[in-house]
């Protein structure tokens, strides 16, 4: 048995009993970064010294019988627009190339705190803005499922790196399903908590009221402990919520009977792969047979929260990224007359085309005499979203939904057609709007052998019940098991 | 030419005396070594965020409550979007629309013929300061110092129409204004520094006309002076600008001290556009109504009622109790002198007078004085017993500001006492004596010239007659002849 198959508690159970070293656990991992990374292409900076270091030092306390915590000695892979002190933070963007933070984000503190080894950071969408990698202004990730297909995105690179075994879980961010879709298209479980249950701090901003770290893992369990050890409130983030953080993993008692499970009929519309509405019915059936009630629901506002997103969304983007002026840090153009030249110059050089354009659409949108019909009115159909899902919670624990319109598209497949790429977000957008939580596991494979994700959403605060569902599922399942096979090419 | 009159809106500025930043734990003090007070929240490193100074939002509130303003119970705070150097955000953190912290308040100024007049102020609001340019001379480039970055910064706007008709009435709002900024302890006041920095925007317009001129807004005006200066200057360019046919642009205008005039920098005839939107990564302030109480009835007393308070229970003049309230410290400096002392009128005059002499030949404030309250409280009660005169007082205080002695000390060991009626007695028959046709004059009805007889004898006793004595010794020693 490999090291690099096991389950990120599997791993830190086996370490605490000192079965094997923490340094071990990471050499295997670092050997298959070695092995697959140059086909998978999940990281933008793999931290090998650091890793080893940090093993060592975990090691160490083991062998002086010292206290460690939950996550001693477990690698994990961060998305890269999550600031490292002295690792190099990109954002897969040219704007932020040779940006070193001089800081860590709060959730890298608390993994570090957790005796977590960071492996390095993982490939994105420039800023966060897409849904397949390919708007990395350095390069595109590769689906370890098949390497012609997208890995989705914008956590592409982590949901990649977790599925072909390069790190046993990673963080991602999820502003408008940025870590559900991917976990769907790579056959992970992947979070985005309640907004604010996760600090934002050091999570370099693309629409702050979206935001949201949270996990990806190949089982349930390894979410919920993850999710322990980043969750909480952080006086540095005054969005962050002052409420306690449950033990998630205790959550998990596959007992899910009673439990009321919603299908808002809405995201079953056309649109829809035929394949994945079969897998996601299915899995409403194994819910059912494990004693879940379920019955039919309706969000009427769900076909305003694309629209209204892509207002919210790009109009606090064209704020956030205002700062890259190429005064400071990041890239900056060699050939600039006064100060405006050089803002002009450095932005047009560093930003990708997916980037200006949001910038575009966010300033637009903010402009005197557009503000109301434009910004202030997504706000009000966001209210209107919220409200859609608090009447829900009057009759239902959790709603389910496909996680995504199909299985990972192809690169380059929709490249050209950014309304379709836009399009592949549409049923994980609305939990964002809303800022409640939203969970993705995989439900079954396509014909061609892809996965397939669904979801399962919450009222604010309800991780416990959406991880136990979710948990009682896979028990049920075997789809978590399954791992593409990169080692046989 | 038509009549033309003024009228002036009025911004100002006050950067917050906290320990720390508005948003990040970097020490707030004003110059230092470039660079050496900032963290990744004040020079907007990716990822970083703003937190609240807790101690800013209070000095926002209380300013507010003391300017008689409405507390917003929920307020906003909103991104002020531009690109700019000094701005390591891109956007500034700052409050906009209808829910800035203080909301329709207003402050009274008092003229120099003692009426007084409401100014009407339109909102209180707080936000971040900038970093600070600093140019090359020339040689190509400029650099950034982000020492002052997120500095809390207090705006603090009038009204509009604009109660403010004229450059003085500008010049008493504005040092109204600051000593009220003091007195609440927000604020060093100190303009020159630029911790406090008004901007005028005068405008004109022909007597009766019932629409307002367009106006300019005055910058860096560094003291009182300048405002009133400025706004006189910028006014009669406005008129002259109209009278020769022109049109005033709506702009920025610098204010040069020393050459006396003001010089176009920026036009404003196109709107800015700031792109302003609710500040996301900070969630709306609610206040409690009961706080808000508490600090009601914490604040100190505030120049104006302090003024009107030391006329009644002191009996001062309105000049004398206006001077003594323009800071805190001198009207307690006078309140402590005045304890147990019959005659503070005196006090006062002691204070406004000699002790202010002194005091500011050392580049002291009155308060400031090596001279305690109840030294000079000491002093004006050997007056009042008639054991000391207060042409000896003059010399005294002199010499207790210079070693710090008491009176009674000084007037010990400099024999100073006054001098004994028998002592009196003998001077006045002497002056009389060698005077016999001053007397003669006296005797023939010429009253006045008694008080060259008095002044002879004051000499001759260096001062320590006391006048009473003199007076009447002179009368007696002329009835005799
Ligand atoms: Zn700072």
């Amino acid at each position: 048995m490999e090291l690099y198959t096991l389950s990120a508690r599997e791993l830190a159970d086996k370490i605490q009993a000192r079965e094997v070293s923490a340094r071990e656990v990471t050499d295997a991992f670092l050997a298959c970064i070695e092995r697959v990374d140059s086909d998978v292409r999940a990281f933008v900076t793999v931290t090998a010294q650091q890793a080893r270091a940090a093993a060592d030092a975990v090691d160490a306390r083991l062998a002086a019988k010292e206290e460690v915590s939950s996550l001693a000695g477990v690698p994990i892979a961060l998305k890269d627009n999550l600031c490292t002190t002295g690792v190099e933070t990109t954002c897969s963007s040219k704007i932020l190339r040779g940006f070193v933070p001089p800081y860590n984000a709060t959730v890298v503190e608390k993994l570090s705190a957790a005796g977590a080894v960071s492996l390095g950071k993982a490939t994105m969408d420039e800023f966060a803005m897409g849904s397949s990698t390919e708007n990395s202004g350095l390069f595109t990730t590769r689906n370890p499922w098949d390497l012609t297909k997208v890995p989705g995105g914008s956590s592409g690179g982590s949901a990649a790196a977790v599925a072909a075994g390069e790190a046993p879980f990673a963080l991602g961010s999820d502003t408008g399903g940025s870590i559900r879709q991917p976990a769907a298209f790579c056959g992970l479980v992947g979070v985005k908590p309640t907004y604010g249950r996760v600090s934002r701090y050091g999570l370099v901003a693309f629409a702050s009221s979206l935001d949201q770290i949270g996990p990806l893992a190949r089982t349930v369990e390894d979410a919920a402990l993850l999710l322990s050890v980043i969750a909480g409130h952080d006086p540095g983030d005054s969005t962050s919520v002052p409420r306690s953080v449950p033990d998630y993993r205790a959550a998990l008692t596959g007992d899910i009977k009673g439990l009321r499970v919603g299908i808002p009929k809405e995201y079953f519309a056309e649109g829809i792969a035929t394949d994945v509405r079969e897998a996601v019915t299915r899995a409403i059936s194994v819910l059912e047979g494990l004693g879940a009630s379920v019955g039919e629901t309706s969000l009427p506002y769900t076909e305003y929260a694309l629209p209204a997103y892509y207002i919210v969304a790009p109009a606090e983007a064209s704020s956030n990224l205002a700062r890259y002026d190429g005064v400071r840090y990041g890239h900056r153009t060699r050939n600039a007359q006064g100060h405006i030249d050089l803002f002009e110059k450095t932005r047009d050089e560093g930003f990708g085309d997916e980037v200006k354009q949001r910038i575009m659409i966010g300033t637009y949108a903010l402009s005197a005499g557009y503000y109301d019909a434009f910004y202030l009115k997504a706000q009000q159909v966001r209210t209107l979203i919220k409200q859609d899902f608090d009447r829900c919670w009057e009759n239902f624990d959790a709603l389910i939904t496909p996680t995504a319109p199909s299985a990972a598209f192809g690169i380059g497949e929709k490249t050209d057609d950014p309304l379709a790429m836009k399009l592949s977000d549409i049923c994980t957008i609305p939990a964002n709007m809303a800022g409640i939580p939203a969970l993705s596991q995989c439900c079954g494979f396509t014909e061609s052998g892809l996965p397939i994700g669904v979801q399962l959403m919450g009222p604010p605060f309800s991780e416990e019940t959406l991880l136990r569902l979710a948990h009682a599922y896979e028990q049920a399942t075997d789809w978590h098991t399954r791992r593409p096979s990169l080692d046989k090419k | 030419m038509p009549l033309y009159e003024t009228h002036v809106g009025m911004e100002c500025h006050a950067e917050l005396l906290t320990e720390s930043k508005m948003f990040c734990g970097c020490r707030n003090e004003f110059g230092g070594e470039p660079n050496t007070r900032t963290c990744p929240v004040c020079l907007g490193l990716p990822g970083s965020l703003p937190v609240f100074n807790k101690k800013a939002i209070e000095h926002v509130v209380r300013t507010a409550l003391a300017l008689n303003c409405t507390i917003s119970l929920h307020s906003v705070f909103h991104r002020k979007n531009y690109f700019y150097p000094d701005l390591p955000k891109g956007y500034q953190i700052s409050q906009y629309g209808n829910t800035p912290i203080g909301v329709n308040g207003w402050l009274e100024i008092e003229k120099p013929d003692g009426t007084t007049k409401k100014i009407h102020i339109t909102r209180v609001h707080l936000e971040e300061d900038t970093g600070k340019l600093i140019h090359s001379d020339g040689a190509g480039y400029s650099v950034v110092d982000y020492n002052r970055s997120s500095v809390p910064l207090m705006e603090i706007v009038t009204a509009f129409p604009p109660d403010i008709e004229s450059a003085e009435e500008a010049r008493l709002y504005a040092e109204t204004l600051r000593s009220i900024l003091i007195y609440l302890g927000v604020s060093d006041g100190k303009m020159e520094q630029g911790s406090l920095r008004a901007e005028p925007n005068p405008s004109v317009r022909p007597v009766g006309s019932d629409t307002f001129g367009t106006k300019t807004e005055l910058k860096n005006l560094n003291s009182f002076r300048s405002v009133q200066r400025g706004i006189e200057y910028e006014a009669q360019r406005q008129i002259e600008v109209i009278e020769s046919g022109g049109r005033v642009t709506q702009e920025t205008r610098g204010w040069d001290d020393e050459k006396g005039i003001s010089f176009s920098q920026r036009s404003k005839e196109v709107e800015q556009e700031y792109r302003y939107f609710p500040e996301p990564d900070l969630i709306p302030l609610e206040f409690d109504p009961e706080w808000l109480e508490s600090l009601r009835a914490e604040l100190p007393e505030l120049p104006n009622a302090k003024k009107r308070r030391l006329m009644e229970q002191y009996g001062l003049p309105a000049t004398d109790a206006a001077q003594l309230v323009l800071e805190r410290e001198t009207a307690d400096y006078f309140e402590q002198a005045a304890r147990g002392v019959k005659d503070t009128k005196a006090v006062a005059n002691w204070m406004l007078g000699d002790l202010a002499r002194l005091a500011n030949a050392s580049g002291l404030a009155i308060h400031a004085a090596p001279i305690p309250p109840a030294a000079l409280a000491e002093m004006v009660g050997l007056i009042e017993s008639g054991a000391m005169t207060g042409k000896i007082a003059k010399t005294v205080i002199e010499e207790m500001f210079a070693t710090g002695k008491s009176a009674p000390q000084v007037v010990q060991e400099k024999g100073l006492t006054v001098s004994g009626a028998d002592e009196v007695a003998g001077i006045v028959a002497k002056v009389v004596a060698a005077n016999p046709d001053v007397v003669a004059k006296i005797k023939a009805g010429n009253d006045k010239s008694i008080g060259f007889l008095v002044g002879q004898v004051m000499k001759e006793s260096k001062g320590r007659a006391k006048p009473d004595d003199v007076n009447r010794l002179l009368r007696e020693e002329m009835d005799k002849l």
